[in-house]
């Protein structure tokens, strides 16, 4: 968009500079829009560009009604204001049929219009992709996003990994009382520059499209109200070459190392699996170390806990401060209702002792 | 002043107008929980389904509602004639009937009861109790009703020349009847016809 | 002409019966149709402070990122009552206020059909209220979303159970007024007042009432389960035993949709009645007014699912629900257009109620196309639950109809006081409340595409951007529309002590309401005028000559004797009765008792409901005459 008063030799009077800034400044502060990290205006895949370029196409034709309908509302108010001491009375017209057929068979053209392209769409975005696909699945938990890898047999939380330029389906649910305190509530996945949301619906599987066309860090989070951190469940997807997607496949599906006896990780291996009266850490977090098939635990999966960049719903980094801070008291750091009906983490009262050791063990989870 | 009219723009008594535009909404009432009973039909949590149901049973409290509302017309009729006598003992024979079935209502719940079916035991528990629960509710209520009405002829505050007010009654009687019929069709006949299929 | 007000029969006056018309008591008792209306109206202005107090909360923690001024959990509550507050005890009660007062004004009654299911009404809407509030002080207010969706609102944590009770103690309140007013409407309009002479207010009245009447059944039975659910066990929405959430979100939106306009629809009522009075022409298109008031209506309980858009359903019903959802604009967008026309080759008079007016049309527009944005369901995806949501509700139901309400406040004021109110100040409000209003909400449609999703407690710093500019604007906003709404508060109280008088017909107004005297008297008019043509209060003071050509009707042989037509004191209205209020109260314990599952205070409850229906039964309508009451109020 250029902004021709910045042209030299023009020399605007005064009053339409101003306005003409005015516009600028408007106009920037509109395209300044484009720029953000969860940016529905900004798609970065096939499935978010083609509602995109629809949108944009109705946008257009919403503008021009919005133009004619207020210039419209504009004039008619500025012409048939009454002036000061006119008294005479209008004339008393009660309608008009010819207008009033052209003013709903109009609308009606140009909604028929926009209906076509939608609903082919509809039908295009919800379909298998056609070519080769990955498959993932999420869970929804309050409040945090699961995913599995059924081709990788890959648990993971948070962030989810996916190869650029391959389409992935999505299959969805919420969690249940089967296998945690959450009686399943509904969620909604939604990363905006890859693809609209989809809500995790429990008792139902529902399918969502998405692909990446450049490696890179797309942010997104829950967008169906979950409850108590529902502002806390954020979601990441990162696209990643299909190189470095085979490494990442390849670290995800190697066991934890346990660590040597006798040194400090090892008493936080230990601590993990049992802390005496308390909540072992075990009891919720499952820590793959080779030795049987692989399965959810009721909290995230932490066998690769640090090849991740974020934690606890993604909200915060991943550092060794943060997960001391995190593991001293969860509920600073996250709002959760463990106390009240067994949701989220709760607080173990752990040691100084016991959260050196456990996080000296955690972070050779990698 | 204009000439005094008791017309009404409808010519019809806002009583029994207002009655009418009530039934309408509750048939969405009812409407909405046979919509979520036929939708549980088989969502029964391991728990009894509709093979519990005794279909005989039912059958004769069912015949008593439905002769309820042939009591109920013959209350009105009495009424319009001025038999005030007559009108109460229909009334009398009308909530009595109502009784029988709210009767049989409570002896099938107490039954369903004790073989494991209870509105905690599934959503199919859940919506048959709810459907055929709020029909009770509004069979209670109207036997109150009755009596009501009953009571009040015999005060004199129901008087001959009144006999909308019957009239009224006697709508909302129908209508829960005809609600029964429905819900006897669906909740207990169509799944019965589909276990015998 | 029998009626007289002497007790004919020597019937005792009943006992509890309040005889003055001043005084606390005549207000509890009252079961005028007027007095309610103004009961409604100062009742929803409570709740409009305590819903923008808590939109204030919102607009605190949100003005920038990564704040917490107040903890998630009170977030929660905040915007969950917000919602709850403003469409159920502000909205839909602020339409309540216009209907009882005007309803029987503008078809020439001298009250609606059923006087103190009237008042039982307004009870219920009031007790309903205080019980939703009195949440606050019994461990937390709803937490839930306006929404209430299962299962997350079916689970006893979630102070849910409130909300379930509270919202059917409200339905109850809707239903018997919209089945008083579609009686009223059917059976007691003036002679010659055929449904094409009435009002579009009327109109609009009575299709709201349809909506009412076949939507709350469905919600009610939503609302049943849902308390079921969270109170006593029942398995309605619980996954693990195969309870589908999806169900609650059918019932809810089947009932939410056509709630949608139950809001809309009466304000455009009101904006249809003050359009031609200041342009001072007949409302262009009053047919197909009617008509698409009628569409809307009716298309409205076919569009449920478009709230569900994201929801676990397949494309099929995404498809037929956006096309479904589309074709809605059609006859919303016949009215904009009828009304901008109406203005068209009119003198238009700028007061503030025509301010408000046609700020309606032009705010509601954009509204609308917005939601025709909605309706492209692939990018709905995007759009659904973020904020470019929260923008195109607002548009509807602050820039629609509060705009529209407001508008009809400056406009009936003098109707209701007898005084104008002050349009200096009313100018002063239009403008800054116009300007707050979109600083507010426009913002929000890009803090909404930028990735903002809705109810979410905080504003978090990685969205990155300009979103947090745009939040802040939203609660600079907000601080206008305070100041703008004391400008309000202070012009209504201001007027209402030394308003400039009006007289009777102030606006040169053209419907029936404006006939009769300025405030009425409780019989409303002296003599029930017969009606000749649509805008009949016009056409009784300006005749066409040859030319089509209005011109004022001389003096004195104007039709219009209504003033000297005597004095009413034949005039048989119904007695105040405190029974609708005694009865209603029964409904706290009730409500209590199904929130905490306690026998005691349900038996309570319907003991004393069902002691107060008996002594509501036998008490006679009107004194000497315990019979045909109601027709007697009809015609005469």
């Amino acid at each position: 968009m250029t902004v021709r008063d910045a042209t030299p030799g023009r020399r605007p009077t005064t009053g339409r500079r101003a306005r003409r800034t005015a516009l600028a400044a408007a106009l920037a502060l509109v395209l300044a829009a484009c720029s953000g990290e969860q940016n529905a205006l900004d798609p970065a895949g096939p499935y978010a560009q083609a509602p995109h370029d629809l949108i944009i196409w109705v946008f257009g034709i919403a503008v021009v009604v919005f133009v004619l309908v207020q210039g419209l509302i504009l004039f008619t108010t500025w012409r048939f204001r009454r002036r000061e001491g006119d008294d005479a009375i209008p004339a008393q017209t009660h309608g008009n049929t010819k207008l009033e057929v052209l003013w709903t068979v109009i609308p009606a053209l140009i909604l028929a219009a926009i209906s076509v392209p939608t609903v082919q769409l509809i039908f295009e975005q919800m379909d298998e992709p056609e070519a080769e696909y990955l498959t993932v699945e999420v869970i929804g938990h309050r409040w945090w996003f699961e995913y599995y890898y059924p081709d990788y047999d890959i648990y993971t939380a948070n962030e989810m990994a996916i190869p650029v330029g391959v389409p992935v389906r999505l299959e969805m649910t919420a969690t249940d009382l089967a296998r945690a305190a959450d009686l399943g509530v509904i969620h909604s996945f939604w990363i905006p520059r890859l693809a609209g949301k989809q809500d995790l619906v429990p008792g139902h599987t529902t399918y969502l499209n998405l692909q990446a066309d450049e490696p890179g860090r797309y942010l997104g989070q829950c967008a169906e109200y979950c409850g108590l951190s529902h502002a806390n469940m954020r979601a990441r997807v990162v696209a990643l070459d299909a190189g470095d997607f085979e490494a990442w496949v390849a670290d995800q599906t190697t066991p934890a190392d346990v660590p040597a006896e006798g040194t400090l990780e090892a008493r936080g291996r230990e601590l993990f699996g049992d802390l005496g009266a308390r909540q072992a850490c075990a009891s919720c977090h499952a820590v793959w170390e080779g030795d049987g098939p692989r399965g959810p635990g009721q909290g995230p999966d932490l066998t690769n806990l640090f090849s991740r960049e974020e934690f606890a719903g993604a909200i915060h980094d991943l550092t060794p401060d943060m997960l001391r801070a995190w593991l001293a008291n969860p509920n600073e750091l996250k709002p959760m209702q463990y106390d009240v009906n067994g949701i989220g983490m709760p607080n173990l009262n752990l040691t100084d002792e016991e959260l050196d050791a456990l996080v000296a063990y955690l972070m050779t989870l990698d | 002043m204009s000439v005094a009219t008791h017309e009404t723009s409808m010519g019809l008594d806002h009583r029994k107008l207002a009655m009418w535009i009530f039934l309408a909404s509750e048939f969405l009432f009812f409407g909405a929980f046979v919509s979520a009973y036929l939708l549980y039909l088989d969502t029964t949590n391991r728990g009894p389904g509709v093979e519990i149901f005794d279909i005989p049973f039912t059958s004769v409290s069912s015949f008593v509602l439905l002769m309820s509302s042939l009591t109920m017309v013959l209350a009105h009729n009495s009424h319009v004639r001025g038999d005030m006598r007559g009108m109460r003992l229909w009334i009398l024979a009308t909530a009595g009937q109502g009784m029988v079935f709210l009767g049989g209502q409570v002896y099938e719940f107490t039954v369903f009861f004790r073989e494991g079916l209870d509105l905690t035991q599934s959503p199919f528990a859940s919506s048959f109790f709810f459907l055929t629960g709020f029909h009770g509710a509004h069979v209670f209520i109207g036997v109150l009703i009755l009596l009501g009405l009953y009571s009040l002829s015999l005060t004199g505050k129901v008087k001959v020349g009144q006999d909308v007010k019957t009239e009224m009654v006697g709508l909302y009687w129908h209508f829960v009847d005809i609600i029964w019929v429905i819900i006897f069709t669906v909740v207990y006949l169509i799944p019965e016809l589909r276990v015998g299929g | 002409m029998a009626m007289t007000t002497t007790p004919t029969t020597g019937a005792p006056t009943p006992r509890f019966r309040p005889s003055s018309r001043e005084g606390i008591l005549s207000w509890i008792g009252t079961t005028d149709h007027k007095r309610i209306g103004i009961m409604y109206f100062w009742t929803v202005l409570v709740f409009f402070a305590f819903g923008g107090t808590q939109s204030g909360l919102i607009r605190a923690q949100l003005a920038q990122a990564e704040q917490s001024l107040i903890t998630a959990e009170i977030y929660n509550q905040m915007f969950t009552m917000h919602g709850i507050t403003m469409v159920f005890l502000v909205v839909m009660p602020f339409a309540a206020a216009f209907f009882n007062y005007l309803l029987p004004l503008m078809i020439g009654a001298r009250d609606v059909a059923f006087p103190r299911l009237n008042a039982f009404s307004y009870w219920f809407y009031l007790f309903g209220g205080v019980f939703l509030y009195s949440s606050f002080l019994l461990g937390g207010a709803p937490n839930g979303s306006w929404v209430g969706y299962a299962p997350l609102s079916a689970n006893a944590v979630s102070n849910m159970a409130f909300y379930a009770v509270g919202l059917q103690i409200l339905g109850v309140s809707s239903l018997a007024s919209a089945i008083n007013f579609i009686t009223t409407i059917l059976n007691m309009r003036a002679p010659g007042m055929t449904f094409m002479r009435m009002p579009i207010m009327v109109w609009m009245t009575l299709v709201t009432s349809f909506l009412l009447l076949f939507a709350v059944p469905i919600i009610a039975v939503a609302l049943f389960m849902l308390q079921f659910d969270a109170v006593f066990g029942a398995q309605f929405f619980q996954p693990a035993s195969g309870g589908d959430p999806l169900l609650y979100q059918h019932l809810f939106w089947l009932f939410g949709h056509p709630e949608v306009y139950i809001m809309i629809l009466p304000a455009m009522g009101v904006v249809s009645e003050v359009m031609p009075v200041f342009s001072r022409k007949p409302l262009f298109g009053y047919a197909a007014m009617a008509f698409a008031g009628a569409a809307i209506g009716f298309i409205g309980f076919g569009v449920w699912a478009h709230h569900m858009f994201t929801s676990a359903i397949g494309p099929v019903p995404r498809a037929a629900f956006s096309v479904a959802t589309m074709f809605i604009a059609v006859p919303t967008g016949i009215k904009i257009f009828n009304w901008v026309f109406t203005m068209w080759g009119g003198k238009i008079r700028f007061t503030t109620a025509m301010l408000f007016s046609v700020g309606f049309v032009s705010m509601f527009t954009i509204g609308g196309l917005s939601g025709v944005m909605h309706a492209v369901v692939p990018h709905n995806a995007q759009q659904h639950d973020t904020y470019f949501v929260v923008a195109h509700f607002h548009y509807v139901l602050f820039g629609g109809a509060l705009f529209g309400f407001i508008s009809g406040v400056y406009y009936w004021f003098p109707k209701v006081t007898g005084k104008l109110m002050d349009e200096k100040l009313g100018k002063l409000h239009f403008w800054t409340w116009l300007l707050g209003f979109n600083l507010t909400f426009g913002p929000m449609h890009l803090s909404g595409l930028l990735g903002q999703p809705r109810r979410t407690a905080v504003l978090p710093e990685e969205l990155g951007g300009t979103v947090e500019l745009y939040n802040l604007l939203s609660s600079l906003g907000f601080v206008v529309l305070f100041g703008s709404a004391l400008v309000f508060l202070y012009n209504l109280i201001r007027s209402l002590r030394r308003g400039e008088v009006s007289g009777d017909d102030p606006w040169d107004a053209r419907t029936l309401e404006w006939m009769t005297a300025t405030p009425p008297k409780p019989h409303n008019f002296d003599e029930i005028p017969t009606i000749t043509a649509r805008d009949e209060f016009w056409h009784r003071k300006y005749a066409e000559d040859e030319q089509h050509v209005p011109v004022p009707v001389p003096a004195g042989a104007s039709v219009d004797t209504d003033e000297h037509a005597g004095h009413g004191e034949h005039i048989h209205m119904p007695d105040a009765s405190v029974w609708p209020f005694i009865h209603t109260m029964g409904v706290l314990p009730l409500g209590y008792g199904l929130v905490y599952a306690n026998w005691w205070l349900i038996g309570a409850g319907v003991v004393w409901m069902v002691a107060g229906f008996f002594g509501w039964i036998i008490e006679p309508l009107a004194e000497g005459d315990d019979d045909e009451p109601a027709t007697a109020l009809a015609a005469h």
